[in-house]
């Protein structure tokens, strides 16, 4: 623990030069005070309230280095990157890759670009924002980002900016025994409406880490529709944070896809700031072997005349375990919250394991609060049903395992991020074959 | 040889035995009707010829065109023409009505060497049928039976008789529950899929079905048994005079148990 400590606390100093050199004097002392903060902290135990479902061991066996900017197949990378048809930012190991990339067709008063130079060309827009709501102070992750970002993007819409068509930000890791620290400021003006999607991918067989931090403000009247997919590969560890600020009447749809890595922690937290703000946060997360796939998710009702809805379902297979804890607080002066919350997991081996964990905190009188939570089996009437009608087994449980996850699937409103799920979700299933029809 | 035969069959559940030793043959194109009292063991019956796991056989055996039926899989039993129409139907939340069926109407198509159907092809097929049981195009489009009426669950349930082209179809109480018009269009749907290469199984604890769907043969089930066989006659006997009048009679056919002709 100490030893894997001392041992980022050291990377840090190997890279002060050069990540001195990125952005003003203020975001080199957010840099200093996360560092110092990371090293007050250390990283978190299973004795901390939020890691509680979460042993990190394997995570911080391996001594991980930050990653270069070269050294990389880029003929390999193409293929991955075309799959993403239209407006996209592709990084390589947590740096971003220009050739693979393209930003046409976006509106012009949207400021799109890499976080590298959004540091040299929008820095005042970069300091006001960066490190103000996802604050290195309240996590070891996030402190140890912020510390050692060095790239990521950076998209601002002015007020009354769409953008009809999604913005897509894709991670691909390619480099064994190597950490990328990508960093994500979204900021939202009056009346902004965008569609983003965060891909994270691996070339890489060997372990390798992401630490990913994405910071995001809406302002008044802005809405959001986030999708984020984790399909990292199969020996990787990705810790992800997704932090929200929501001004008034604002609105947030996230989608989080865990599929991949062998541990995964994925954080979504919003604060729905002022009256009137509201969010969805919808997520699924399939795991197989022995995965360990934890989604953690906050809502915090700060302002009255706010509504939340939340939906996330889990499928664990042989050995893996997932983990969702969904906390909502309801603050003093939240009166007319509307908050609901479901959890649903479905268990398809006797192996895998789910930990489940509502945590409602509601300190004010006039609300609505509900929350359920449910782990279950196959339906075995519902399996004998399908095989009474010709259907293998195998093919029995594997349509209602897909039907169960279809519910997520249903709420993606873009196709080809749809189509991309669907054949995450296929392969995910026992014996793999297309499903996607079964609608 | 005979399409069914059940051979002093025994059966039951952690223990407990709930079929008693019970005989039947069934030819093609014969429609018999097994009725009797609750917990009379024609349920466990029916679940059991479609292969529900549930039970434990201790004696006997069933033949299904000369092989042994409790050997198969639910699966292998279908791929051989075996159809059961469920009491409860499931509902299936996430999977639409016309891909269940078509992937089932493939399955069973690719084990018996049949080109499978493409969707269009299946929807004409659907389309035909579903006038069968007055049914909807858009109940093709909801997920299996979720949000049905009880009448709906069991015109599904005999679409899928009609789609599926088993040789032998055994309805479970698809009368029950259902009010006088739903019936008939049960009872018509029934009698559009009499055929000479298939035979039909109906278990029901009323007489009414039987009024629409003319059996061949009535068996009367008490007690894990067949207690008594007859031609449509028994049937209405049983409904003037009720169960227990059938308790009181001597039983004819007990020694030998009842093997229709």
């Amino acid at each position: 623990m100490t030893e894997s400590r001392q041992h980022y606390l050291a990377r840090f100093e190997s890279l002060r030069e050069r990540l001195d050199k990125l952005g003003t004097d203020r975001v080199r002392r957010l840099r200093r005070s996360a560092i110092e903060r990371f090293g007050d902290l250390g990283f978190p135990t299973v004795k901390n309230e939020e890691w509680k479902f979460t042993n990190l061991a394997p995570l911080l066996a391996v001594p991980f280095e930050p990653a270069n900017r070269d050294g990389f197949d880029l003929d390999a990378l193409r293929p991955v990157a075309a799959r993403f048809d239209g407006a996209r930012l592709v990084f390589v190991d947590g740096h971003f890759q220009p050739s693979l990339s393209s930003v046409g067709g976006l509106p012009k008063a949207a400021v799109v670009s890499d976080l590298a130079t959004a540091f040299a060309e929008n820095p005042a827009l970069v300091e006001a924002n960066l490190g103000q709501h996802a604050l290195a102070k309240s996590s070891a992750f996030t402190a140890l980002n912020t510390a050692l970002m060095q790239d990521g993007v950076l998209l601002q819409l002015p007020k009354g900016t769409v953008l009809n068509d999604p913005l897509q930000l894709v991670f691909v890791s390619t480099a064994p025994s190597k950490m990328s620290s990508p960093r994500i400021l979204i900021v939202a003006g009056e009346g902004a409406r965008a569609t983003v999607v965060e891909a994270y991918l691996g070339l890489c067989e060997p372990p390798y880490l992401t630490n990913a931090v994405s910071e995001i403000v809406l302002e008044q009247g802005a809405q959001l529709e986030h999708y984020r997919l984790q399909d990292e590969s199969a020996r990787a560890f990705h810790v992800g944070l997704v932090q929200v600020t929501q001004g008034r009447d604002s609105h947030l749809v996230s989608h989080s896809f865990s599929f991949g890595a062998s541990l995964a922690r994925t954080e979504v937290r919003t604060v729905l700031g002022e009256e009137g703000s509201s969010c969805a946060l919808n997520g699924l997360y399939m795991g197989r072997v022995q995965q360990h796939l934890d989604n953690l998710t906050s809502i915090d009702h700060a302002s009255s005349h706010c509504t939340s809805r939340e939906l996330y379902k889990g499928v664990l297979d042989q050995r893996s375990t997932g983990v969702f804890s969904g906390r909502i607080r309801v603050h003093p002066d939240a009166q007319q919250t509307d908050a609901s919350q479901t959890n649903k997991n479905l268990l398809l081996s006797e192996d895998a394991m789910v930990d489940t964990k509502p945590q409602l905190e509601i300190f004010a009188d006039d609300v609505k609060c509900t929350h359920g939570a449910a782990v279950g089996q196959l339906d075995e009437d519902a399996i004998f049903y399908l095989r009474t009608r010709g259907m293998a087994q195998q093919d029995a449980k594997r349509l209602l395992t897909y039907a169960f996850a279809r519910e997520m699937v249903e709420l993606i409103r873009l196709d080809a991020f749809k189509a991309r799920i669907e054949t995450s979700i296929a392969t995910k299933l026992p014996n793999g074959r297309e499903l996607a029809e079964a609608a | 040889m005979h399409l069914l035969e059940i051979r002093n069959l025994h059966a039951g559940v952690d223990g407990k035995e709930i079929l008693r030793g019970v005989n039947l043959t069934i030819d093609p194109g014969e429609v018999h009707a097994i009725m009797g009292p609750n917990g009379s063991g024609k349920s466990t019956l029916a679940q059991l010829l479609a292969g529900r796991d549930t039970y434990s056989v201790s004696e006997g055996q069933v033949l299904y065109q000369g092989e042994d039926l409790l050997s198969m899989s639910p699966e292998d039993r279908a791929v051989a023409g075996v159809f059961l129409a469920f009491q409860y139907p499931v509902e299936i939340p996430g999977v639409g009505n016309m891909y269940f069926m078509r992937t089932a109407l493939n399955a069973i198509r690719r084990r018996r060497g049949l080109e499978e159907l493409d969707a269009m092809d299946f929807l004409a097929l659907a389309k035909e049928k579903l006038k069968l049981v007055e049914m909807d195009q858009k109940f093709m489009n909801r997920s299996v039976n979720e949000g049905f009426s009880g009448g709906e669950k069991k015109r599904n349930e005999i679409l899928q008789l009609a789609v599926l082209d088993p040789k032998l179809a055994i309805l479970d109480e698809t009368d029950s529950g259902l009010d006088i018009d739903a019936l008939k269009i049960i009872a018509n749907g029934v009698n559009g899929q009499r055929r000479p290469d298939r035979a039909m199984l109906l278990i029901t604890h009323y007489q009414r079905l039987l009024n629409y769907v003319v059996p061949d043969r009535v068996h009367v089930m008490a007690d894990g048994r067949i207690a008594r066989s007859g031609d449509r006659q028994l049937a209405m006997e049983l409904e003037q005079k009720g169960y227990a009048w059938l308790e009181q009679q001597p039983d004819p056919t007990s020694r030998r148990g009842a093997v229709a002709q």
